[in-house]
């Protein structure tokens, strides 16, 4: 009887505390990931500032026949004309009648070409290539319009300090709130 | 140019009228066989047993038809979209396996013994939650529209595309989410004060990652497991996927595996290079997020005829806005001359289809019929040409203009730009 009584009451205590249902009691159940969150595999997103970039570096020779094997298919042969979307050049072509949306003309930051490449690209083997091979393949890119010297090598210090033309091309809509 | 209808009301006292125009049926026959009194040219399914129970229903073979339009890249099958054919549907929550689809690389075949969602960066606590834990979590239901924001994209073209309703407009889909308020899972893990993003990413074979203002999340976000009453279908997410009412797709992350709490956007590919629109100034409009109102006109439309003229039919479509209810929808058939308010069904759900309608008669004139929504702030859909007028052509997401329907005299439909 008395056991009856107190469940009906802690009923009422949840009805009674609870804003509304999604905030219905409940058991904590997350479990700590501390540990979790420091290992490679949590960790793909690289930042403008280069958090996240891992160590590595790679030339634009290197990155050159890295993209004739791998990349070349769908993007064409020197990054335009392939079935998938031009990388490089019009570089100054988004005022113009027909602007183009490359990774030189358009790309902010460097760093997402990294982060991108890595975790999606080729697009039949995501996360198949080394750091070193990603790091080749930016280096190619970019300096195909001499967004970086040809023989300079990117890495880790260096890719976030690259100078994308198009840097402040960028005006967040909501700029009070987000 | 006929004038369009004069009022919704002399409309229906049209259609009350126009009982007689009601369609013809088969009056019965009675047979003269040896057994008199046996009930004859009944249709064959009524003299024999049906098909047996099925443990999972599929649509009548006769609505074989009636299916997502696959638009994807020939050199890399998963990357691509399909639309949800508005054109063949009624009502407006959209069936689980016609709610449109788009993949960066593919739908993952996802163990869900094996998921992990992972909350962590700017935590008290990172915490990681399996499946079978969440699924003991208070959920929530929410009715809620979801577009691609590069839906009808196809309308900064200098042309017209002649594609059916669903097929140019279809990237936009609704269903009801049923899952965890996001915000009661980052209270446990404790958001630190100077949160202010979160960086989401799905496990899929292009590990799609995209900034979020916190704020979202904390608002009305749902980490969805559950679509229409059942489990997310494997192109919706399965096994669980962020649901933003109101916000465009892409942030609506499918195969959800990491939600990381930080100060700054991660600048992603998803969000600088893609969904980012481009101005004729050069400069593009960044983190447009809300997807604003608009309206399609799903019946009639273009792959459909009128058979009767002069005669009765039933407009019919669908509104909705990123930023809360549909107030009005208004129709014209001159080309937007003139408008007349269609009818809205209810419930008028918050950042949901709203499906409207209005009986038109016909008089076998060439029109243009419009449908133009306003929602719950006052912002009211936009012609093409303002729309073009702000933006430009190239900024190829988030179009949301007027869509006209073009009725020549004999009854075909074009998709037009107005008159």
């Amino acid at each position: 009887m008395s056991t009856g009584f107190n469940f009906l009451s802690s009923l009422l205590l949840i009805a009674c505390f609870s804003h509304s249902y999604a905030d219905a009691e409940h058991q904590s159940l997350g479990k700590p990931a501390e540990q979790l969150s420091t290992q490679a595999q949590w960790n793909l997103t690289i930042t403008p500032d280069g958090k996240g970039l891992p160590i590595g570096k790679g030339s634009s020779e290197q990155g050159a026949k890295i993209f004739a094997l791998k990349c070349a298919a769908c993007h064409g042969p020197a990054g335009i004309g392939g079935s998938a979307e031009p990388l490089v050049g019009e570089v100054g072509s988004l005022t113009s009648e027909y602007p183009e949306k490359t990774i030189n003309s358009y790309w902010p930051y460097a760093t997402t070409l990294f982060d991108y490449i890595r975790r999606a690209m080729p697009i039949d083997a995501p996360f198949s290539l080394s750091a070193d091979e990603v790091y080749a393949l930016c280096t190619y890119l970019l300096s195909e319009d001499d967004i970086i010297p040809t023989d300079q090598e990117l890495n880790e210090e260096n890719l976030p300090q690259v100078s994308m033309p198009n840097r402040d091309g960028f005006i967040a809509v909501y700029p009070d709130k987000y | 140019m006929t004038k369009p209808t004069d009022s919704r009301r002399q409309f229906l006292q049209k259609v009350a009228l126009g009982g007689a125009f009601a369609g013809t049926f088969s009056l019965p026959v009675w047979s003269d066989q040896t057994k008199p009194d046996l009930v004859d040219d009944l249709p064959e399914w009524m003299k024999k047993p049906g098909k047996g129970f099925s443990n999972y229903g599929q649509p009548s073979p006769h609505e074989q038809q009636v299916i997502r339009w696959i638009s994807a890249n020939p050199d890399a099958l998963g990357n691509g979209v399909s639309w949800t054919p508005l054109h063949d549907l009624q009502g407006t929550i959209t069936p689980n396996g016609l709610h449109y689809e788009r993949h960066h690389n593919g739908v993952p075949q996802i163990d869900p013994a094996q998921h992990l969602l992972l909350i962590d960066g700017l935590v008290d606590k990172p915490l990681r939650f399996d499946v079978a834990s969440l699924l003991r979590y208070p959920m929530i239901s929410r009715t809620c529209f979801i577009e691609c924001g590069g839906n009808s994209n196809s309308g900064w073209r200098t042309n017209p595309i002649q594609s059916k309703a669903g097929y140019a407009h279809g990237l936009v889909s609704n269903a009801e989410w049923t899952g965890i308020p996001v915000k009661l899972l980052l209270k446990e893990a404790g958001v630190k004060t100077d949160a202010k993003w979160i960086i989401a990413e799905g496990a899929d074979g292009a590990a799609l990652n995209i900034s979020i203002p916190l704020e979202k999340l904390l608002d009305d976000a749902l980490l969805a497991l559950y679509q229409n009453g059942e489990r997310l279908r494997p192109e919706n997410g399965y096994p669980m996927r962020l649901v933003l009412p109101g916000w465009e797709g892409i942030l609506n992350v499918k195969w959800l595996r990491q939600l990381r709490l930080s100060k700054e956007p991660a600048m992603s590919r998803d969000e600088t290079s893609q969904y980012t629109e481009l101005q004729p100034d050069g400069t593009a409009r960044q983190f447009t997020f809300i997807m604003e109102a608009k309206s399609l006109i799903t019946s009639p439309s273009l792959g459909m005829r009128l058979l009767d003229n002069p005669g009765i039919y039933q407009i019919s479509g669908l509104a909705w806005s990123g930023h809360g209810k549909i107030t009005r929808v208004e129709i014209s058939a001159d080309g937007g001359d003139t408008w007349t308010d269609a009818e809205l069904h209810g419930p008028i759900l918050d950042r949901a289809f709203t499906r409207f309608s209005l009986p038109w008669h016909w008089q076998g004139d060439y029109s243009v019929l419009q449908s133009r929504a306003t929602d719950e702030t006052g912002y009211v859909q936009p012609t093409r040409d303002d729309l073009v007028a702000n933006r430009g052509t190239y900024g190829f997401f988030h179009y949301n203009a007027i869509v006209s329907w073009e009725i020549t005299e004999t009854g075909d439909i074009n998709h037009v730009y107005g008159i």
